[in-house]
């Protein structure tokens, strides 16, 4: 379990987050869901210490992460995954290099071991006989799903997804959100998962966290997100010709 | 940022730079890796820019040395001294500066626009240690290497001069550049070599580390660790043969 108590985070005088509080669970996949620039990369940077928040604190099962020393803070993020919204692969590593980078960095295991597991982490991303291309060979989606499958290396307690399918096909898109779903569920991860795909969200959304304007406008699930009467989050979720046709009905 | 805003600031990124390696085995890898792609890779450049810099340096001393009352041989000891003293050690620190500092400060740079170094702090590793201390590391150990090729080419370089154009005689030449030969002279260079093989690896790698936008700033941070390097390598040319030689 994952908690932000009332963090608040601006950029000189933007303010880019304000007194967002919000739980998620464990075994569960929790989505925060926004427009884009509403400040869900900058919330999910916070959560994993990537940026310093202003005011309030960040929990990981009880253990206050805002106020650790930089060594217990090293020892939680041993136990975090995470993908980024551009990938973020070493650009100089091949495919597989990508993927038992941190096994090599942390674990004792031969490199027998090390490459069984990275190819096991690459077929459940659907990825085969990419093992020895570079990051620039691959296509955008491609570079994701590797992106995943390093993510999920070490077997992390805690999954962080920012934007797992933007830029993949619908399909590709959909065997990504189960794969964080199963996952999530297999390992008993607390997952959070930044999108504004609302495919995504009718999926796999345990728990759903809309952020309007940097602020937490509205939590939760999928089923009550269609029932809402939240006039912002409606906005949102019934743009398409498609999904007012739902509302409709 | 002004002047000590830097300082600062690199001073606070050296000392995270210097800490404990998560894995040794690792590290001993890496630094190999950039032994190859900081030094092997420059050993070219190195050897054209030396072999010209030593014909020159000897037709200037064979320029100034026109009168029959200075033996011959003074030219190639002159040459020699200029040589290790300061052509060899300074300028091509100076060349490397832009070579492999550029090369650092870009690499290091696309990593943090790219968001690299973040995925790096992920996964519990220092980044700033990881990416920039093998290089610090591996530049210690190979610009000494690189400067005494230097030398020994800029010097072959003269020879190579004298005896096409016949401005000395190759044998005044061969005896000048043995003539009062002082160990002290490499040693000091050799004592430069390594204090400027530092500037150059950790200024450029402290300028891409602090890269902030896209690929604009990217080469915006290289331009700047190549000026900032120089001028630290001038200063401290000046400070060390201060300490040094007088
Ligand atoms: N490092 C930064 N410095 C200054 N402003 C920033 C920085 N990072 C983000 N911002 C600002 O914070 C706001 C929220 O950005 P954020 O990246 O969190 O949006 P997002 O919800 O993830 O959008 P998207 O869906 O497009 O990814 C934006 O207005 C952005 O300009
Ligand atoms: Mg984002």
């Amino acid at each position: 379990m994952i908690e932000a108590q009332n963090i608040s985070k601006s950029f000189g005088e933007h303010k880019v987050l304000n007194d967002v509080t919000i739980r998620f669970e464990k075994g569960r996949t929790n989505l925060i869901i926004g427009q884009s620039g509403s400040g869900k990369t900058v919330l999910m940077k916070c959560l994993v210490g990537l940026l310093n928040v202003d005011k309030g604190k960040v929990l990981y099962d009880d253990r206050v992460f805002s106020a650790m020393s930089f060594r217990e803070m090293k020892s939680i993020r041993k136990e975090i995954g995470m993908l980024f919204q551009g990938g973020a692969l070493f650009d100089s590593k091949t495919v597989q290099e990508n993927v038992i980078f941190p096994l090599s960095m942390f674990t004792q295991q031969s490199h027998e071991e090390k490459v069984e597991r990275a190819n096991f982490c690459l077929s459940r991303v659907n990825l085969e006989n990419v093992n020895h291309l570079m990051p620039a060979e691959l296509s955008g989606g491609m570079k994701k799903r590797v992106a995943i499958a390093r993510a999920i290396s070490m077997n992390p307690r805690y999954l962080f997804c920012d934007e797992p399918n933007s830029g993949l096909d619908p399909k590709t898109s959909n065997v990504i959100d189960n794969l964080i779903k199963e996952l999530t569920e297999e390992f008993d991860m607390t997952t959070v998962v930044n999108t504004h795909d609302m495919n995504s969200v009718m999926e796999i959304g345990d728990k759903v966290a809309y952020i309007y304007k940097g602020e937490l406008w509205w939590v939760g699930s999928k089923d009550e997100i269609l029932h809402s009467d939240n006039p912002e989050l409606n906005d949102f979720v019934f743009t398409s010709e498609l999904t007012q046709r739902l509302k409709d009905r | 940022m002004n002047l000590f805003e830097h300082l600062g600031r690199y001073l606070s990124l050296m000392r995270l730079v210097f800490r404990k390696p998560e894995k040794a085995s690792i590290y001993h890898k890496q630094v190999l890796i950039e032994m190859e792609s900081l030094g092997l890779d420059s050993m070219g450049i190195v050897a054209i820019v030396s072999v010209f810099m030593g014909a020159v340096v000897t037709i200037q001393m064979a320029f100034n040395v026109d009168t029959p009352l200075i033996p011959m041989y003074t030219i190639g000891y002159a040459t020699k001294q200029s040589v290790i003293l300061e052509f060899s050690p300074t300028i091509i620190s100076l060349i490397l500066a832009g070579k492999v500092g550029s090369r650092i400060a870009s690499e290091i740079g696309t990593m943090r626009v790219t968001e690299q170094i973040d995925a790096l702090e992920i996964m519990g590793i220092n980044s700033s240690t990881y990416l920039i201390f093998p290089k610090i590391i591996a530049s210690l150990f190979i610009n000494p290497v690189l400067i005494v090729f230097s030398m020994f080419l800029a010097l072959l370089g003269g020879y190579a001069i004298s005896a096409i154009t016949g401005l000395v005689a190759p044998h005044d030449y061969l005896y000048g550049i043995r003539a009062f030969f002082e160990m002290f002279d490499v040693i000091y260079a050799l004592i430069k070599t390594v204090v400027f093989a530092f500037i150059i690896a950790s200024v450029s790698g402290y300028h891409g580390y602090y890269t902030k936008g896209g690929a604009l700033e990217v080469g915006k941070s290289s331009t700047q660790a190549v000026v900032h390097s120089s001028i630290a390598i001038i200063f401290f040319n000046l400070i060390l043969t201060q300490i040094l030689l007088a």
